[in-house]
């Protein structure tokens, strides 16, 4: 069932290292040993617990961010303009979730459920990304949502696919491939409306306007002032920090502006021919806190709209459950006819997202 | 002839048009991620009849329209879709009995279509009916669960069945387009399918251990372009950029 929690077999040994518990000096060695060779931690192995913590609250951040991030893109899933814009939008939309997917199971892994990462998110414990909770206000927003905040995204993510712990690294690999595709076509859509009429431009400049300085802070805080870098550099989770990501960003990001023809709205945005870099602007670090902290334009109702669909679907998943055990009951070996309804487990998925859309 | 034809093909079209539109609406509000995903890709096969349909009749219509102009550029009227598949989404039980028994029906409906003399329908309905018995177990699966879970959700899958089931006489009418289509050997009347629906229907309700709902006076009449009242604020959405902004590529 999809809301059990696994587990894990390595259960006994992690006693070892409970909270509060010392945690065991030789295989502290072997682990710090195969971090320095650049080898992956796996499910089964030992573990120190303050790694697998750091690991459960960034990979369940991920996953939620994954899931609520379809809510501002999905707001324009009716309202999309053409039936190939509607397919490339909704099976976007679509693969976020299951980028939500294969995260949540790549936590589920460290010993966490998918029902307990669901009630951090909806009680607030857990945070999801807070570019998230700024508002989709025009079909130009999808363009640069695809352009600008999965292109940061990717900026973000790429290093991710050498973290030290597999699961999570061969999550990312596949996320990164479909991510970039996201990116292109959001990089088409945008263009497309460049070319189209002086409505359009204004449009497209006005959500760049918008999602700029949302997604340089992306990247999160300043090196200086990021709790998790250290330690996360140690464990080879955070590769690269967040202003030399942000920066890698801005060098990329800049030239493409140019080749849309849209503005970047930083007069401080500027070409340093000395340290081949791009220079910009500073911040509205208050703007970023408040966000985090609930108080954007959109945090209310994206939890709302979570929590809704969760408790909306209860019922179904009680009578999934109640149906399954009732099956269960009357095929006690586990054998049952062809014709009787399969279990949750196998809820068939269905193959190729844009399979029909081609 | 040609004018049947086209008209024939808008019908075949807009159902699928139309059940995207309302599937798409769950994207991000599934009960549980999986169903989210799985309701998005019902949407996405459906879009995907609806271009190769859509199309196709442009073609038959020879009047330049393409795809987007059919899709999003009609009056109200002239949309001929099933009643069944315009209504609200309702709770996740009632989306999935409207799956299922618009499913079945398209099931029953491509089968037959695979050997039209319009070759180009007969590709379509080839196509279509690898993904449209895909809905149809997915959704039959989940009217058993629900039907057979819970108090609870046996009480809201019956309400829900209750509901829909007047507007399944509509999926059977036929008239001189349907008539004249299935003489030409284009099209298929539809009363010509109705057993076989009622008999993969009857069996998964009986599974469900829910109730047939008796058969009603009312017929709703989408196909011949009378739409209920939910329609048109459908189309207010659907069509929102294409009106706002009439002649922008996109």
């Amino acid at each position: 069932m999809y809301t059990q929690s696994m587990d894990l077999p390595q259960k006994k040994e992690q006693s070892a290292s409970a909270p509060g518990a010392p945690e065991n000096p030789e295989y502290q060695r072997e682990f710090d040993a195969r971090l320095a060779q650049g080898e992956f931690i796996e499910a089964k192995d030992w573990m120190p617990e303050a790694y697998r913590k750091t690991l459960i609250r960034q990979i369940s951040q991920h996953a939620h961010s994954e899931i609520v991030g379809m809510l501002p893109e999905g707001n324009w899933i009716t309202r999309a303009p053409t039936l190939k814009r509607k397919a490339i939008l909704l099976a976007k939309v679509q693969d976020e979730g299951g980028h939500g997917l294969y995260l949540y199971s790549a936590a589920e892994t460290l010993g966490i459920s998918r029902d307990e990462m669901f009630e951090a998110l909806h009680t607030g414990k857990a945070k999801y990304s807070s570019i998230f909770n700024y508002p989709t206000l025009t079909w130009a927003d999808i363009g640069v949502i695809g352009w600008l905040v999965d292109g940061a995204a990717i900026m973000n993510q790429i290093p991710l696919c050498r973290c030290s712990y597999g699961p999570y690294a061969r999550a990312m690999v596949r996320i990164c491939k479909e991510e970039s595709f996201h990116q292109r076509q959001g990089f088409d859509l945008l263009m497309t409306m460049m070319q189209g009429t002086n409505e359009q431009r204004v449009m497209v400049q006005d959500a760049v306007n918008r999602w700029w300085w949302p997604s340089l802070m992306m990247f999160g805080p300043h090196d200086s002032e990021s709790t998790h870098s250290e330690r996360g550099k140690q464990w080879g989770i955070k590769r690269i920090s967040n202003d030399d990501l942000r920066q890698k960003f801005v060098d990329a990001t800049a030239p493409q502006a140019d080749i849309l023809g849209v503005t970047l709205p930083d007069p401080n945005l500027k070409w340093n021919e000395k340290q081949e870099r791009y220079e910009f602007g500073n911040i509205d670090w208050d703007e970023f806190w408040n966000v985090v902290n609930g108080n954007g334009h959109c945090n209310r109702e994206r939890l709302a709209a979570r929590v809704s669909a969760w408790q909306d679907g209860e019922w179904v998943r009680e009578a999934a459950l109640a149906h399954a055990n009732k099956r269960a009951a009357k095929h006690p070996d586990g054998r049952v006819g062809e014709q009787a309804a399969p279990s949750m487990e196998t809820a068939p998925m269905q193959t190729a997202p844009t399979a029909g859309s081609t | 002839m040609t004018n049947q034809h086209f008209i024939y093909l808008l019908r075949l079209a807009d159902s699928p048009l139309i059940l995207a539109q309302r599937l798409s609406e769950w994207c991000g509000h599934g009960p549980v991620l999986e169903e989210d995903l799985a309701l998005s890709n019902m949407a996405l096969d459906l879009i995907g009849q609806a271009r190769l349909l859509l199309t196709h009749a442009g073609r038959v219509e020879s009047r330049d329209r393409d795809e987007d102009q059919l899709a999003f550029l009609r009056m109200e009227n002239k949309y001929r879709n099933l009643t069944i598949v315009e209504l609200p989404n309702g709770d996740f039980g009632q989306t999935v009995t409207r799956n299922f028994l618009f499913s079945a029906y398209q099931v029953e409906l491509w089968k037959r279509l695979q050997i039209s003399t319009d070759t180009e329908l007969a590709a379509i309905a080839a196509k279509s009916i690898k993904e449209s018995t895909y809905h149809l177990s997915h959704s039959a699966e989940w009217v058993i669960r629900l039907g057979d879970g819970t108090e609870e959700s046996h009480l809201r899958m019956q309400t829900a069945l209750d509901q829909l089931w007047p507007y399944s006489a509509e999926l059977f009418t036929s008239d001189d387009t349907d008539r004249s289509m299935a003489e030409s050997g284009i099209g298929v009347d539809p009363s010509a399918f109705k057993t076989d629906w009622q008999s993969t229907v009857s069996q998964v309700i009986g599974e469900a251990t829910l109730t047939l709902p008796a058969d009603t006076p009312f017929v709703s009449s989408g196909k011949a372009g009378q739409h209920s009242e939910h329609m048109g604020h459908l189309l207010g959405e659907l069509q929102y950029l294409q009106r706002t902004f009439p002649g922008a590529q996109w």
